[in-house]
């Protein structure tokens, strides 16, 4: 019966490792059961600022999480900032004109990338150009700077006041 | 003069040597000997038991007053720049990078490995070991290796465990005390948070600490002079040595790993 | 007489760090015969016998067990050898995380497949032998030294060896745990045919049940032979030992400068 006992406690503690493991895998890194087919296409961005975007950040449809950021570069032509986006392979029917703006969660939370999918393109057969993997899109809009935004912000009130004060 | 320092240096280059490749030595014998499953089995689930369940304790309250003092201190710091939305990263990732693997290891050292070196200097004073020899029973395979085997399994998972419980000692302290939304907690954690670098590459660190602290401590153990002096010096050594090898060796590996 | 030997060491030369233990030793050991090496502390008994279970390897020189070299032995045919001898140490060496059941049971659980109830039968007729079968559910720490050194016995018997070697089985005991030991080995050694090694330096004791001695000192045989021989040897060293003189050959003092200098 003791050895019965103490394989009993061992089993325990090994669940017990295990179960942590998995707590952490789920939810620590966000891991979801369905975590789609594990297959990638990558799509290429051209944005004329990230912000504070990672690699790792999340690449969200409507909220929902269907890819990620995995590499930021320099194009060293153009000195654009050049973000490769992998998406997953189920929703590969995003349209060639869908465009990817950097986005924040709240005021000053986490950067991502929301995806705002447009009505396919058609080409002349009039079937809808969907993006391919290794396609490059144009379709971005950069993160809000907060400094551009208040100097553009403090730049209007003071054109304002003087528009005001010659129409006085 | 000269000569003699560099004689004595040279003297001390050659004991560490020897000691090395008996050290090599035991470890290959423990992890290569042939292994009579039957046999051996019980033997394992008995030093998991001492190793690892024993352990289980001191993992779990450290880890819990540490993920509750990083989610304290974080959110001081934090709140200075509302910036709380970051105490779930900064707790989950400094806890599963660094201390989680290397706390858990000098803990592990303390509580298990210097048990395993006093224990296998004990069996050798009293000569079981000898007499195990005698008996045509090789220690190595019937002493060391179980050992070695129940820490290279259960200090991974004791990790494992001091991870999950201080990521929620830190979760406990933000939201449920300090009153950070729970959900920003955790999707702040879970976008910083990757399975691969960070939990496996956690994972990898604390399987190498384990071969180190047993290695260590089943050595000290068996190359021991076999006197009261001589079990508590081996002792010491092993919290010694592995503490400072594991420390040593988290700088190399994260410069490895996350570069 | 010593035509049937089990054990013939040959030319043995020991050394730890600079000093020499043995220096060109040979001496045999008859098969089912009680053979005592005896000698003053400090002569290395212990390692002779550890030289001779292959713990130990010598400088040079060969021990021969039957037709074995055994330092050149390998691992495994090393292993396979040790099966048929075994060794009673000086402190019982008894694993102290089992039961003394537990403890005889050992190598038969290690070395056989047999049935837990046969494994039962053979360790209770092994405790009888050495009369503590109702000690079985004992733990070691709960033993007495003579009683340990009995259930080390018990032990060493478990897997019937051809030769057991007994290191300093007398140390330390009463007179009539010493009686009980003394009466066992050669009950043993008479019922089993054991071949067997007593080192010792209880020499009254020994002398009474050894077929045979062997007198070591200073790396050397001093001399060997039957004990009423040694009884009558006139040799300074030899007499001195068997006869147990202070002072004679072994000077009591240990070597030192002059006596008067150093006050």
């Amino acid at each position: 019966m003791k050895v019965n006992w103490l394989e009993f406690i061992v089993g325990c503690f090994l669940v017990a490792g295990i179960t942590a493991a998995v707590v952490l895998a789920l939810k620590v890194a966000g891991l979801t059961l369905d975590a789609g087919s594990g297959e990638f296409y990558t799509v290429y961005g051209r944005f004329s600022n990230i912000g504070s975007l990672k690699v790792r950040s999340p690449v969200k449809l409507g909220g929902v999480v269907i890819g990620s950021v995995s590499d930021i570069k320099i194009d060293p032509k153009t000195l654009q900032p050049v973000v490769t986006i992998k998406i997953d392979r189920r929703y590969s029917e995003l349209g060639s004109d869908t465009t990817f703006s950097v986005l924040t969660s709240g005021l000053l939370g986490e950067q991502y990338l929301g995806v705002k999918p447009d009505f396919a393109s058609m080409d002349d057969d009039g079937n809808p150009v969907y993006l391919k993997d290794g396609d490059t899109t144009n379709f971005t809009e950069s993160a809000i700077v907060l400094e551009e935004l208040l100097g553009k912000f403090l730049y209007s009130v003071s054109s304002a006041k003087t528009d005001n004060g010659s129409s006085n | 003069m000269l000569v003699e320092s560099i004689s004595n240096l040279g003297h001390r280059g050659i004991c560490f040597l020897t000691a090395l490749g008996r050290a090599l030595l035991v470890l290959i014998h423990a992890l290569f000997g042939k292994p009579q499953f039957r046999k051996h089995f019980p033997l394992f689930v008995e030093q998991l038991y001492v190793v690892g369940v024993q352990s289980v304790m001191i993992i779990i309250v450290s880890g819990l007053f540490i993920g509750m003092v990083l989610g304290l201190q974080g959110y001081n710091v934090l709140v200075q720049f509302k910036a709380e939305a970051s105490l779930g990263p900064l707790v989950s990732l400094s806890i599963l990078r660094e201390l989680g693997p290397v706390v858990a290891a000098l803990l592990f050292a303390g509580r298990a490995g210097s048990a395993l070196t006093a224990e296998i200097g004990l069996m050798k004073a009293t000569e079981q070991l000898s007499s195990m020899e005698m008996m045509a029973v090789d220690p190595l395979r019937r002493v060391i290796s179980p050992r070695f085997w129940a820490g290279f399994v259960s200090l991974p998972l004791l990790t494992f465990m001091f991870s999950v419980i201080g990521i929620y000692g830190g979760k406990m302290v933000g939201v449920d005390w300090l009153g950070i939304d729970e959900g920003t907690f955790w999707t702040g954690t879970q976008a910083s948070v990757d399975l691969y670098e960070d939990i496996a590459q956690g994972w990898i660190k604390s399987v190498i600490f384990a071969i180190v602290v047993c290695w260590v401590a089943l050595f000290n153990g068996y190359n021991c002079l076999p006197t009261a002096a001589g079990i508590s010096k081996a002792t010491t050594q092993t919290v010694v040595h592995s503490s400072l090898i594991v420390l040593g060796l988290d700088f190399v590996l994260t410069a490895l790993m996350f570069n | 007489m010593l035509q049937d030997s089990l054990i013939r060491i040959e030319n043995v030369t020991f050394s730890r760090g600079l000093r020499k233990i043995y220096d060109n030793v040979s001496l045999t050991i008859p098969r089912g015969k009680i053979t005592a090496v005896m000698g003053p502390s400090g002569t290395g008994k212990t390692t002779l016998l550890r030289i001779i279970g292959g713990q130990l390897k010598p400088d040079s020189g060969s021990v021969f067990y039957e037709d074995k070299n055994i330092p050149e032995l390998g691992r495994s045919a090393l292993y396979e050898l040790r099966k048929k001898m075994s060794m009673l140490f000086q402190s019982g060496a008894l694993f102290t995380g089992m039961s003394v059941f537990d403890n005889v049971a050992y190598p038969l659980r290690e070395h056989t497949d047999l049935p837990e109830e046969l494994i039962r039968t053979l360790v209770m007729m092994k405790l009888e032998t050495v009369g503590l079968r109702g000690a079985a559910s004992l733990m070691p720490s709960e033993l007495s030294g003579g009683m340990s050194r009995r259930a080390a016995l018990a032990r060493s018997i478990a897997l019937d060896p051809e030769l057991i070697m007994y290191d300093e089985p007398l140390t330390g005991q009463d007179p009539i745990t010493m009686a009980v030991l003394l009466k066992l080995i050669k009950e043993l050694n008479e019922s089993l045919g054991i071949t067997s090694i007593i080192v010792s330096h209880d020499v009254g004791e020994v002398m009474s049940i050894a077929d045979y001695v062997y007198l070591v000192s200073g790396g050397r045989v001093l001399a060997h032979g039957v004990p009423e021989q040694l009884q009558r040897e006139k040799h300074p060293d030899v007499y001195q030992f068997i006869h147990g003189l202070p002072d004679g050959a072994v000077p009591f003092h240990y070597p030192a400068g002059n006596y008067l200098e150093e006050l």
